[in-house]
């Protein structure tokens, strides 16, 4: 094992600060919460002048269009006021203005006080735990509205809120978990871990970092606050020309996108920087932990495939307010266009939702079962064949859309062909565990319960593939099963994973073991009690994103949303495990699940660089049970790495 | 592996799969097939099936054993044996499932070039999807389509789609029993979907588009035929009737009242 860094004396490394300016100055015109208030407001009122004015100029009739004046004042100019305020753009306004660039002294860089968490920080491992604990503020929202729903559906008729908000509840609970949660989540774990593991100091922007932290909650709050303004009821798909039929309000779908993809863009080059640049010496692409495999190709696929989620909202924005006509058959546009774009980003976006968690599961069971992991350069390639084909199988959600038929023979091909990787993986982890030393710690459940519930998410994927059962189970109750055991069993559960696994490296304390296990058990058997259900009524008959059906599924619904509150109920006992032991749980070790990985070879929580001196990798990063085996020296001189790699070759 | 561990896996794999084959057997998942197409989709169903159960075993008991034989004793910190992988293993588990997918794409591709036939002596019906009922209207024999392809919805002023008075029109989809029916679907505003799950069938109706499907009614009833595609707020409400009948009866109630 390598040595343990100390931590260090945080505070002292600083230089002194610049001369005091007013203390009224710097709250008022420093970075800060309140020059944010005041630069928010401002910028509104900028967006308001411009619309007023062009149209005042224009002679438009009406000249205070309010649709036009919150599209432009309030869903864009304020967000980008607060941002300036906050000071995501200082440094970059400074240097384009020609004033000299303040020398970095890193007082943005760090937590020292819990303020901290809540302004412009350049640490990644901050942002990983801004990221982190936002997610699970969204995550509690878009349960909740999941529990509205359920509350709708417990009975047959309809008996609880009216259509329209049933729709916007089930939309709203879509775009949270997905573009809130899922997808920022593991941007936010990886965020933390991922430069510890190839030996960096940091990501390779932490500017550009900063802001794409900032840009969630702005997306966040617009999906939230569109409950006020009706009309995002198309549900998270938003299909053309429904969504162009809707109220106003569908405006905060198409722009809340903007802004949480504009936040996945700028994470996914930055880790892609990172990765190819700023790996330790020694770290070969061969050596890199699965986990950094894993985020390398999901934002690949991010990069590519999220602009054209953003074009298929501008479309939908464009033909709603400014009556261009991209989806009208009979003014030369094409309904279906629209859900041929928004595919090619939202298929891809399930890889997205998923390889992550493929990673944090790859690094759980190998350190928990105390072995290799079994065919890693396999499960590497499998990574990358789920790349390619991810990209070639979009319109398998439009098997019954009316594109054209002989379309759906190569669109099946290539989905069922994905099967292949993604069941490598599935055996590989088997395999790694076999003969292992299995440690049945709270992170470990969470990873073989993802193990076991993405694998019956798979097989309901099958079916799904095959085109003649997908004519019959799509937009069915099957599909609701089938999303959630993939996104539910398979991505929450490695999210709950790396949340437990990492706690102890992120908050420097131990997490409570049997809450953990207690919490685990109670979410697997609610989860399967309100998912399980939903393929038989699905597969017998009953639609989805609907507020009343027959009688004859009245039973299995009842069930389904008690059990769907206990699911809920049970995020409360992580709240409380996560609150109380990051107070006051025991100090966690530096390496308490005894990993070979980079991040468990430092402090917890770590040096606020990271490490103290560069690591030299020198071998794999699961090397269990090879005696003698290291993944990384620290101290090492040039001979002793040399010698070390002999000894490994 | 050695024989005697193989022999508990192999048991535990027949139990799951034992286990399994009841889930799909005794509950009734699937509704009454009632047409031809249908059959050839619980074929497919049930095809797709078998494997998954056999996947499903294989996978569930590998883990069930692993999970026990081989848990960490308490104060155990030794690390299990180095295995890095095995070539073998790793192709056969590649291949294997390669073959099945292979299997099931030719399985599911027959079925469906079966399905997209249109039969020679089919009946023409047209069924327009509108915010939130559904029109099913039967062309008289031997008109001629329009230029959207349709004989019984037209283009009227402002594009907006009028209903020609030639066609028998019903909120119900009444079919004849074993007479194969082409269905051409088309929507007004927004897309909805067409399904009758008893049918199987399912398909997209599009503002615009002509899309089509074939329901050969193999039984006598009244069926279900829900909209399942979200279009708006009275989508849950798009429900109707689809009601098969012997031809006679059929024909009788198309000369009836015809306009």
């Amino acid at each position: 094992m390598s040595t343990v860094v100390d931590e260090h004396a945080e505070p002292e490394v600083h230089a002194p600060p610049s001369p005091p300016k007013p203390r009224w100055r710097r709250l008022l015109l420093g970075p800060g919460w309140i020059r944010a208030v005041w630069m928010t407001a401002l910028f509104w009122w900028i967006g308001f002048g411009i619309v007023v004015g062009i149209r005042a100029l224009a002679g438009w009739d009406p000249v205070v269009f309010w649709d036009a004046i919150i599209v432009v004042a309030g869903l864009t100019a304020a967000p980008i006021g607060f941002l300036a305020g906050l000071g995501a753009f200082d440094y970059w306004l400074a240097w384009a203005f020609g004033q000299p660039t303040k020398p970095e002294d890193h007082s943005g860089h760090g937590a020292r006080r819990w303020t901290d968490y809540f302004r412009i920080n350049t640490d990644h491992k901050v942002i990983g735990i801004q990221y982190v604990t936002t997610t699970i503020f969204f995550f509690l929202a878009g349960g909740l509205l999941a529990m509205l729903v359920r509350a709708e559906l417990a009975r047959p008729e309809a008996d609880f809120v009216d259509p329209q908000t049933y729709n916007e509840l089930f939309s709203v609970h879509a775009s949270l978990m997905i573009f809130l949660f899922v997808i920022p989540a593991f941007a936010g774990l990886a965020n933390y871990v991922l430069p510890l593991m190839i030996g960096a100091p940091d990501m390779a922007f932490p500017k550009l970092n900063a802001l794409s932290y900032w840009l969630l909650p702005i997306a966040g709050i617009m999906m939230l606050t569109s409950f006020f303004f009706p009309g995002f009821g198309a549900g998270w798909t938003n299909y053309a020309p429904l969504s162009v039929e809707q109220p106003f309000g569908n405006v905060f779908f198409s722009m809340a996108v903007q802004w949480a993809g504009a936040s996945s863009i700028m994470t996914a080059l930055n880790f892609l920087v990172t990765i190819i640049t700023m790996r330790a010496p020694g770290m070969t692409f061969w050596r890199m932990p699965l986990l950094v495999w894993a985020n390398f190709t999901t934002s690949l696929l991010v990069v590519i495939a999220t602009p054209f989620i953003a074009g298929s909202q501008f479309f939908v924005m464009f033909d709603k307010l400014m009556h261009t006509n991209f989806f009208d058959m009979t003014e030369g546009g094409y309904p279906l266009g629209y859900q041929h774009i928004f595919w090619f980003y939202s298929h891809p976006a399930v890889y997205i939702m998923i390889l992550p968690g493929f990673g944090i599961a790859s690094e759980v069971i190998s350190t928990m079962s105390r072995k290799p992991i079994f065919g890693y350069r396999l499960m590497a390639l499998s990574l990358v064949a789920i790349l390619i084909l991810g990209f070639s199988v979009w319109a398998h959600h439009m098997f019954v859309a009316g594109m054209a038929t002989w379309l759906r023979i190569p669109m099946m091909i290539t989905t069922l062909l994905i099967a292949v990787p993604t069941g490598i993986k599935v055996f590989s982890w088997l395999a790694t565990t076999w003969e292992g030393r299995i440690n049945f710690s709270t992170p470990m459940l969470w990873g073989l319960g993802f193990v076991s519930q993405f694998v019956i998410g798979g097989l309901s994927g099958i079916f799904l593939g095959a085109v003649p059962i997908d004519i019959h189970a799509s937009d069915t109750y099957f599909i609701v099963a089938h999303i959630h055991y993939v996104l539910l069993g398979g991505s929450l559960f490695t999210i709950f994973a790396g949340i437990y696994y990492w706690f102890p490296k992120m908050t420097g304390r131990m997490y409570n073991e049997r809450l953990g296990k207690f919490h685990f058990w109670v979410t697997f058997l609610a989860f399967n009690a309100t998912f399980f259900p939903m393929h038989i009524i699905g597969i017998q008959g009953m639609p989805r994103r609907v507020y009343t059906y027959d009688p004859q599924f009245g039973d299995w619904n009842l069930f389904i949303s008690i059990s769907s509150f206990v699911l809920g109920v049970s995020f409360l006992v992580f709240v409380y495990n996560m609150i109380v032991s990051w107070a006051r749980g025991p100090r966690a070790p530096a390496n308490p699940w005894r990993g070979m990985t980079l991040e468990w070879q430092v402090s917890s929580p770590p040096p606020l660089f990271n490490f103290d001196e560069v690591p030299q990798v020198v071998g794999n990063p699961y090397e269990y049970g090879v005696p003698g085996a290291r993944h990384a020296v620290f101290n090492g001189t040039r001979e002793e790495v040399r010698a070390e790699e002999e000894v490994r070759a | 592996m050695r024989a005697g561990s193989l022999i508990r896996v192999l048991l535990v794999a027949l139990l799951l799969a034992a286990a399994a084959t009841a889930v799909a057997i005794f509950i009734p998942w699937l509704p009454d097939n009632a047409s031809k197409e249908g059959g050839r989709i619980d074929f497919v169903f049930w095809f797709v099936t078998a494997i998954c159960i056999a996947i499903f075993s294989v996978v569930a008991s590998l883990s069930v054993y692993s999970l026990i034989k081989f848990r960490a004793k308490p104060d155990d910190d030794s690390d299990g044996p180095p295995v890095h992988g095995h070539t073998g293993i790793e192709i056969t588990w590649t291949v294997v499932p390669l073959i099945l997918v292979i299997a099931m794409i030719v399985v599911s591709s027959v079925a469906l070039a079966q399905n997209d036939r249109n039969p020679s002596g089919s009946m023409r019906v047209e069924i327009l999807g509108q915010q939130f009922a559904w029109v099913v209207a039967y062309p008289p024999e031997g008109a001629t389509e329009d230029m959207d392809g349709f004989v019984c919805f037209n283009r009227g002023p402002g594009n907006a789609i009028e209903f020609a008075r030639r066609c028998k029109a019903s909120p119900n989809l009444l079919l004849p029993l074993d007479r194969p029916a082409r269905l051409h679907l088309t929507a007004r505003e927004v897309i909805h979907s067409f399904w009758v799950p008893e049918f199987r069938q399912k398909q997209d109706a599009v503002p615009g588009l002509d899309t089509e499907i074939t329901v050969t009614p193999t039984k006598i009833g009244n069926f279900p035929f829900i909209c399942t595609e979200l279009c708006g707020l009275g989508h849950a409400l798009m429900r109707t009737r689809a009601i098969v009948m012997p031809e006679s009866q059929f024909e009788a109630w198309r000369r009836r009242g015809s306009r």
